[in-house]
This record gives structure tokens, C-alpha cells and sequence, in this order.
């Protein structure tokens, strides 16, 4: 049986002691069972993370460092080359081409997906009550559908023989255009796939993020006299900055890392100029079977995601921590 | 003195400025026409894909008339395909590997989410942290060192790959959404659990799965999206008709040298689309939720 | 000249009339508050004055002109808003001179113009913190210096003050009086508090259900409501309604409230309540200030009663005793040393010489 005898020091120095008999050993059993509980807590805790992490390095940090392993190794993968394979892509053509058009088709795609999510979600929001839930519903569909299977329709839709678009475009008296066909064509085209496909959801979030600017504001606005591109310049667009910022950062770095959609349409054609890294990586890498160069190609992304993930983290953070104070 | 009434019944009138109830009523009829071109846009692949998916190939190749409309609607793709044993397989195969996906990243999610929020430990934030991080990092820069791992395990060309590394794609994600509604959750019903004398899984499973059950819908939602749709992966490990699940099926067996067999593959696309859309269309608002997580919870 | 007329304005949404039909008239440099309980249609009118409703019928005009179709901002109007609707990306003097710099004004004219605003509101030192960094004082004083900076013919306060607690309401209730002795601009002020319109108004308009109940100055409206609402709604402990009946005895009138209890009516009052006699329906509407302990001298048209007091609520300054009349529950203010206890019987005063005679079935004050 313990006792816990606690002193206590009065006003005038003398200590007299406060013995809490049984209720004492009561409280130190139940500290001691307390702090047992707290040290299972957190291995409960750990264990309760443990598939997670597993999950994690194992499957995610694991090959991203084995990739640059990779990397470095000759097309046998029995010598090491170190940088040999990164000096050989920046000589090869096919290879300026893929920087090129990666940072092409990402940044031209992601603009314009900010711009016509903006400009509908402002056309949403001026649709009140039921009916936005229906409209909303209709636009978000390319969005739902498997990639992978609406870009087969858009392959078919652009094929050369059969073309619904050129039947409506000579229809309408024009010529028929060779989608897929030429260097340009096929550029836009596939930006254009991307564009169709990513738009929702940038109209989603920016809808949300307008529906969190408080009425007030535009009201207070209205009475100091701003026009509607005025409310729009100084209200809207500050508050909606981070939105706008972090949606663009995230989609770049996944219109970046982009693979169904040109591996469908085009394979890289024609000529090489539409290939992404992850398209010409799986060329180079799994169809040729050359893996340590299919490694390289994959890692020239790495800077680049690395850097908007860096922004993309710091403004999440950020954000949480205002949220919290 | 009380006084409220006036003297004059009605007061000199200015001429009118400009209606306000005109001005608001023409600004959203430009709404309604421009939303509307936008939906015809944003459409007319669906639509396609279900117009061509009701042609035969005959009426495909023949190319009379408006390729929008189908001249002698039949159901005979469909009616192949779901006797076809192939694309059963592709099916069966792609509902398999989809719901133990499913069930396995949910719980790897739950469960991680719920000690990430709850029991904080030394070291859960930099672990939540790193979960959102590499929810960042793209597929498509992990299949090359991948597939040396997965031959390593000797799982190349064999459907189980898929439930190894599908979890990657949404675990993530799912994680952090979770951590996001468990942590809204007022710890005043964990206090008053634990005082009713629950324990730490009770807790999980009586209290905080019923109370964020929304958020595990968007979750699940997410996970079945990501799963059911992937493409890079399987394209990559598996090769054999047998092994193939629905999106790669599709692509790579179907299109078979120049004979495009395009209404068949199009009423393929379209029974592969349906399980998405439908969940879609029931539960739209769970759907919505789980996207925009991320604008309205930072 | 800034005066705010009202004419027959109705507003409604789909099928509700949420105003429904007030003609008012604001005197130039008047401070008047709109007042009455949620939903009675304050709010929507103050919002019409403004222009950020759409007037479903009537008229409003300020100096004298029709503003039916007219924009908000050309209307010469200033707003403070319930929660501030502050600009959160900007600091104080951006908010401030927010307005007058999409009016292209010159920049020394702006300066000088915040300069003077946030030195009637005291706020000087805090031009150029972001509203996150302010309390709910300062904010709300810096809603009011984007007002008073716009120079405009009518400031209209919505319930500014109901999201403060209860001491800094009484501060800045003070507070929005000294500006508006200083500025002299037409106030139009809606508030729920009573207390609020009360203290503030030059005029108070109460409101009920979409229409005006009546209007008249604090005391006006505290000494003779006109119906039972107004009566009921203006001050605080509420006012006793307590069904009664008036008897003639001998020639005289006696307002009876139970078989044990009635009081004569003051003679004053006797031509005016003779045609009630005998009517149902009727109330006795007494302040509980005016039933208090027994005193050494008795006033004309004062009468004492015995009670069981049910329920004793001490104050420091007085003490609230309740008791009941045939199932309605009454409130008096005794002085705290008057001995009052629960549930023990006590004797008390009535004072008639300020009762109010009230017709149940039309809410009249007769």
C-alpha cells in the first residue's frame, strides 16, 4: 500500500504535511495505470499508423529512390554510368521535344482550365437554390468518366476516315481538319482532351471558394460604389488568391506527370512532338526495355514536382495553421 | 405626439435610371445561355459515346448521314459483349481488384487517420505531413522502378499487382481527407465515451466512423473512382487478356490491327463507364464533398 | 436636406408579404430606430432604403427624390452592417477610403477625410492594421469611419451592436451617440433591443409583422402606446397584462380582476371607460413599477392588495416579486428591504393613476 504524503509550504515557512491516507494510494494506482494506459496509447497509436507507413516507403519512397539508383546504371544494369544516361537524353531530339512539349501542354492546359473553371463557376454561381445542383451535376461529367475511356471517344471522334467533327465542320461548310494529324493538330488537340477532362474541377473548387466570400462584403462594396469588375478586382479575386493558387499548383503537377490521355491519342506522334515524360518513359523504359534510360526520362520530372509540391505544401500549411489560431 | 401618416399620397417622381429587376433578369438569361453552351461542350463526348455504341458496324463504316443520330439503333454490341468471355473477364476482374482495393485502402485510411488525429504522438505531424506529400508524387514517375520490384516479387502479369499498388493511389489521399473530418469531430464525444466506459476501438467503430460517415462515403467514392479508372499501372504489369482489368481491356485487346471494331468498343467504354457515373448519380453531393476537402478545410 | 419618405413600400418574396405596406416620414438630421421582434420586417425595410432589396410596391425617396430604381451607391447612402462586412485583405484605411477611391478622389482629399473619420472614432493608431488584428469594438468603429467617411445624406445602421457583449454594447451605444451629435447626419438604426431604440431614437418606429405599430418619441411610446404590442414590447421588466372586467357600482366604475380582487378606476379615467362597460376581452395593462411595497402615505388612486408571492428575484437596486391573478402570472418591483419571501403572502400597492385599458380582441389601448 503506498502512501502519498504531500507537503505543503504555508505562508509563514513551515511545512506541515497533508497525508491523504487511502485516497492517496487510490490516486497513485490510478496514475500509475494512467501511465501505462499513455505508453500503450501511443504504440496502439504507431501500430494503428503502421500499414500507412508501410504502405508509404515501401511502395512510394522506396522506388523513388531506387528509381535514381536505377537511373545510373547501364542498359544491362550491371555497371554503374552515373550520369551517363541524363548527358544522353539532353543530345537526342526526341528528348527537347519532350521538355518542350511537357512544359507545353502543362501550362497551357492548366490556364486554361483555371480560366474556364473561373468563368463557370462565376456563371454557376449566379444560378440560385435546386437548379445549380443540376447544372453542376451535368458539367462535372468528364470529370467522372474514366479517363482512359472518354479518351477513346475523343480518338474517335478525331479519327481521320470517320470524324463526327469533320462531318459537322463540312456540314457547316468548312474543311475537314486532320486532328491527330499534324505536329501543331495533335498538340492542341491532346491539350484540349486535358482541358475537357480538368475543367470541372476547377469549377467545383473555385464554386466553393466563391460561395465562402460572405454576401456582405459585395453588399458593403455595392453601397461604396464598385461596378461588377470592380467587386470582382478587389473582393473576389483577393479572396479567392489561395484557392486560385494552390488548385493551379496541384493541377500542374498532375497535368505534369500526365500519361493516359497522349499514350491513347497519339503515343507520342506523330513524331515525337506530343510525347510527355511519362509517355516517352514507358516507350523508352517498358516497351524498349531499356529500364535504367525509362528511369532517367521518369526523373527529369522530379525538379519540377518537386518545387510546385514545396509551394503546394508551404501554402496547406499555412493555411492550417490561420484556421487554427 | 405619435404621428405616422403623411400628408401627400404620392411623392414627385424622377425619371427612371435603369431598372435594377431588368438589369438582374438580363444577366442571368446570359447565365443560362452560356452555361448552356458549356454543358453541350462538355457533353457531346458522353453523348457520342452512347450514340456509336448503338450502331452496328455496317451502319459505322456505310457513314450515311449525321453520325450524331443512329440510323437503325440496335443493342447488339451490348448484347455481345455481355456474352463475350473476355470482356466478362475484363469485368469480373476490374470489380474484384476494385472492391478489395477499396475495402483495403479504407481501412488503412481509417485507421491511420484516427490515430493521426486522436492519439497525437510525437512525430504524427511530420507523418501528416508526409502522407499529404506524397500524395503528390505521380504514378507515373514510380512504374519504371516498380516494375522491377513487382518482377522482383514475380507478380508480373498477374492481376494481384493491382491490389498491391492501387492502395498507393488513393490511401493518401483518403488519409488526409479523414484526418480532416475525425479532426472536426468535438472531442467532447470522445470524453463522454470513454466516461460511458468505452475503449479506444469501441470508440472508433461506435462513434467516429457513425459521426464522419459522410466523409467515409466521399472517401470510398474516391477510392472506387481512382481504382476502377487507372490505366498506367495495369497497362504496364499486366499483358494476358485473362489478367487485364476493364480499362486496359478495353484499350489494348479490342483494337485489334486496322479493324476497328469502333461500335463494339464504344458500348464496351460505355458499360465500363457505368458503375463510375452511377455512383456518381446517386451520390453526388458525397462526391462533390470529397473533391472540394481540400478549398473548404485548407 | 437628407429626409428618408416611405410610401405605401410593400415587399414580397414569391408569396410572403414581409412588409406589407408602411408609410413613413424621416425628418432631415433625425435619429430614428426601427424596432421589433425577428421577422417583423425591419431589416427588409432598412435593406429597401438602401437599395440592396428590390421594392416590391410603394415609394421611397430621399431629399426629396424617387430611389426605386436607383443603384446603392448612387443614392448618397452609407451602411454599418451587423458583422461589419469589414474588408478582410485590406487595412483600416484601405477599408476607409475603399468607396471614395473608385470615385477617383484625390489622394490628399482621401487622406484628409480618413484622417478626420478615425479621429472622431478614436482610432488613429489603427489605420493600418488588417481587421483579423482588431477587437469587436474597433471593428465596428471602423465600420462606422467608412461611413461617416463617404459624407453621405443617410447613415443606416443593421443591428450593429448584436454581435458585441453586453458591457462593450453599452459603450458603444454611447459611443454611436456622441458621433451622431458630432456628424448630424439622418440616422435610420434597426435594432431588436429596446433598450437600444430606447436610449438612442429621437423616434422609435416599432414594428410588428411587416407593418408599423406605432411611432412617436421614447417617452411617447414608454406613457402611451397605443396597442397592446407597443406596450408590451417597450420596457423591461415587460408590462402586466391582466384580464379584467369593468363593473359599475353606485355610480361608479371598478375594474374587477378576480372575485377577491378589484380596484376603483382612477376618476380621471371615468368618462373614458364608461362605454366598457360589461365588455369581454378586456386587460388591465400596469408596469410592474407601478405595483410596489406598502409606504407610510398613500397617493391618490394607489390601492392595496394581499398576495401569495410565488417567486422573489432580488436585483441589489429593487426586487422583482411574482405573484398570480386567476392563472396569469404578474411581476411588481418592491424596495429589496420590503420583506418580500416566497410563498409567503405580502402586501402590496397598486398605482392606477398610470394604467392602460386594453381591448383584447383588437390590441387596442382604449
Amino acid at each position: 500500500m503506498h502512501h502519498l504524503i504531500e507537503e505543503a509550504r504555508l505562508a509563514n515557512g513551515r511545512t506541515i504535511a497533508i497525508g491523504m491516507g487511502t485516497e492517496a494510494s487510490a490516486a497513485s494506482r490510478r496514475a500509475g495505470s494512467l501511465k501505462k494506459l499513455a505508453r500503450r496509447r501511443s504504440t496502439t497509436a504507431l501500430l494503428l499508423c503502421a500499414p500507412l507507413i508501410v504502405l508509404i516507403v515501401g511502395l512510394k519512397l522506396y522506388p523513388t529512390f531506387y528509381a535514381i539508383f536505377l537511373s545510373m546504371l547501364d542498359r544491362k544494369m550491371e555497371h554503374f554510368v552515373g550520369l551517363d544516361n541524363f548527358a544522353f537524353l539532353l543530345t537526342r531530339h526526341s528528348f527537347q521535344l519532350v521538355i518542350f512539349q511537357s512544359c507545353l501542354f502543362a501550362i497551357t492546359a492548366v490556364v486554361m482550365k483555371a480560366l474556364i473553371g473561373f468563368i463557370v463557376a462565376h456563371l454557376m454561381h449566379n444560378i440560385r437554390g435546386r437548379n445549380q445542383r443540376i447544372w453542376r451535376g451535368l458539367l462535372l461529367v468528364p470529370w467522372v468518366i474514366p479517363l482512359a475511356l472518354s479518351t477513346l471517344t475523343w480518338w474517335w471522334l478525331f479519327d481521320p476516315s470517320y470524324s463526327a467533327l469533320n462531318w459537322t465542320l463540312n456540314w457547316l461548310g468548312f474543311e475537314s481538319i486532320p486532328f491527330l494529324g499534324t505536329t501543331w493538330n495533335a498538340r492542341i488537340a491532346v491539350i484540349a482532351v486535358n482541358v475537357w477532362f480538368g475543367a470541372p474541377f476547377f469549377m467545383i473548387m473555385y464554386l466553393a471558394a466563391l460561395k465562402s466570400v460572405p454576401e456582405q462584403l459585395y453588399e458593403a462594396a455595392a453601397i461604396d460604389g464598385a461596378t461588377a469588375w470592380q467587386k470582382l478586382r478587389f473582393i473576389t479575386l483577393p479572396m479567392m488568391r489561395n484557392i486560385i493558387l494552390i488548385t493551379m499548383l496541384y493541377s500542374l503537377i498532375v497535368t505534369f506527370a500526365d500519361f493516359d490521355i497522349v499514350r491513347i491519342l497519339t503515343n507520342g506522334g506523330p513524331q515525337d512532338s506530343t510525347h510527355l515524360f511519362a509517355t516517352y518513359a514507358f516507350n523508352v523504359g517498358i516497351e524498349s526495355g531499356n529500364i535504367p534510360r525509362g528511369a532517367s526520362v521518369s526523373l527529369f520530372m522530379f525538379p519540377v514536382l518537386a518545387t510546385l509540391a514545396f509551394f503546394v505544401l508551404r501554402d496547406v500549411l499555412k493555411r492550417s495553421r490561420e484556421v487554427s489560431t | 405626439m405619435t404621428t405616422a401618416m403623411a400628408s401627400s399620397d404620392t411623392i414627385p417622381r424622377k425619371a427612371k435610371v435603369g431598372s435594377l429587376e431588368r438589369q438582374r433578369r438580363w444577366a442571368l438569361g446570359g447565365s443560362y445561355a452560356a452555361l448552356s453552351v458549356f454543358v453541350v461542350i462538355f457533353l457531346v463526348p458522353p453523348f457520342y459515346m452512347i450514340v456509336t455504341s448503338l450502331k452496328s458496324s455496317a451502319e459505322i463504316s456505310a457513314q450515311q448521314g449525321s453520325p450524331w443520330i443512329p440510323q437503325n439503333p440496335t443493342l447488339d454490341n451490348f448484347i455481345y459483349l455481355a456474352t463475350n468471355a473476355q470482356f466478362q473477364r475484363y469485368f469480373l476482374n476490374s470489380v474484384w481488384v476494385t472492391g478489395l482495393v477499396v475495402i483495403l485502402s479504407m481501412t488503412i485510411a481509417i485507421l491511420a487517420a484516427f490515430s493521426l488525429s486522436r492519439m497525437g504522438f510525437k512525430g504524427s505531424q511530420v507523418i501528416s505531413t508526409g502522407v499529404f506529400l506524397t500524395y503528390l508524387v505521380p504514378p507515373s514517375l514510380l512504374f519504371i522502378p516498380l516494375f522491377q520490384i513487382v518482377g522482383a516479387l514475380g507478380l508480373i502479369n498477374n492481376t494481384w499487382v493491382l491490389v498491391l499498388l492501387f492502395p498507393t493511389l488513393a490511401v493518401p489521399f483518403c488519409t488526409w481527407l479523414m484526418i480532416g473530418y475525425f479532426s472536426s469531430i468535438p472531442k467532447e464525444l470522445d470524453e463522454a465515451a470513454l466516461i460511458d466506459g468505452a475503449n479506444y476501438l469501441q470508440i472508433l467503430l461506435k462513434v467516429f466512423i457513425p459521426v464522419a460517415m459522410p466523409g467515409i462515403i466521399a472517401a470510398t467514392i474516391f477510392a472506387f473512382t481512382v481504382g476502377w479508372g487507372a490505366f498506367l499501372y495495369p497497362l504496364a504489369y499486366l499483358y494476358s487478356a485473362d489478367q487485364a482489368v476493364l480499362t486496359v481491356g478495353i484499350v489494348r485487346e479490342l483494337i485489334r490491327g486496322d479493324v476497328f471494331a469502333w461500335g463494339t468498343i464504344m458500348a464496351a467504354c460505355v458499360m465500363a463507364a457505368a458503375p463510375p457515373i452511377l455512383i456518381y448519380t446517386f451520390l453526388m453531393d458525397y462526391y462533390v464533398a470529397g473533391l472540394t476537402a481540400g478549398a473548404t478545410k485548407g | 436636406m437628407a429626409q428618408v419618405t416611405l410610401r405605401k413600400v410593400v415587399k414580397k418574396y414569391d408569396e410572403v408579404l414581409a412588409v406589407r405596406g408602411i408609410d413613413l416620414d424621416i425628418v432631415d438630421k433625425e435619429f430614428i430606430v426601427l424596432v421589433g421582434p425577428s421577422g417583423c420586417g425591419k431589416s427588409t425595410t432598412l435593406r429597401m432604403i438602401a437599395g440592396l432589396e428590390e421594392i416590391s410596391d410603394g415609394d421611397i425617396a430621399i431629399g426629396g427624390d424617387v430611389v426605386n430604381d436607383v443603384p446603392p451607391k448612387d443614392r448618397d447612402i452609407a451602411m454599418v452592417f451587423q458583422n461589419y462586412a469589414l474588408y478582410p485583405h485590406m487595412n483600416v484605411y484601405e477599408n476607409m477610403s475603399f468607396g471614395l477611391k473608385l470615385k477617383r478622389t484625390p489622394k490628399d482629399e482621401i487622406e484628409r477625410r480618413v484622417k478626420q473619420a478615425a479621429q472622431i472614432l478614436d482610432i488613429t493608431e489603427l489605420l493600418d492594421r488588417k481587421p483579423k488584428q482588431l477587437s469587436g469594438g474597433q471593428r465596428q468603429r471602423v465600420a462606422m469611419g467608412r461611413a461617416i467617411v463617404r459624407d453621405p445624406k443617410v447613415f443606416l445602421f443593421d443591428e450593429p451592436l448584436s454581435n458585441l457583449d453586453a458591457k462593450l454594447r453599452v459603450q458603444m451605444r454611447t459611443e454611436i451617440k456622441k458621433v451622431h451629435q458630432k456628424v448630424r447626419t439622418t440616422t435610420v438604426y434597426v435594432t431588436h433591443d429596446q433598450v437600444e431604440a430606447m436610449t438612442l431614437a429621437d423616434r422609435v418606429v416599432v414594428m410588428n409583422a411587416g407593418l408599423i405599430e406605432q411611432v412617436g418619441s421614447p417617452n411617447d411610446l414608454y406613457h402611451s402606446p397605443a396597442t397592446k404590442f407597443v406596450a408590451g414590447f417597450i420596457g423591461s421588466p415587460a408590462m402586466n397584462f391582466i384580464a379584467c372586467r369593468v363593473e359599475q357600482a353606485a355610480g361608479a366604475l371598478r375594474l374587477r380582476l378576480s372575485d377577491t380582487l378589484s380596484f376603483p378606476v382612477p376618476a380621471d379615467r371615468t368618462t373614458r371607460y364608461t362605454p366598457h362597460v360589461g365588455k369581454p376581452n378586456l386587460l388591465l395593462g400596469l408596469r410592474p413599477e407601478h405595483i410596489i411595497e406598502t409606504r407610510p402615505h398613500i397617493e391618490p388612486n394607489q390601492h392595496d392588495f394581499e398576495i401569495l408571492i410565488d417567486v422573489v428575484e432580488p436585483m441589489g437596486m429593487e426586487t422583482l416579486v411574482y405573484f398570480t391573478i386567476e392563472g396569469t402570472e404578474v411581476c411588481g418591483r418592491v424596495n429589496p428591504n420590503a420583506g418580500a419571501t416566497a410563498e409567503k403572502p405580502m402586501k402590496l400597492r397598486a398605482d392606477l393613476s398610470n394604467m392602460h385599458l386594453i381591448d383584447d380582441s383588437t390590441g387596442k389601448v382604449l
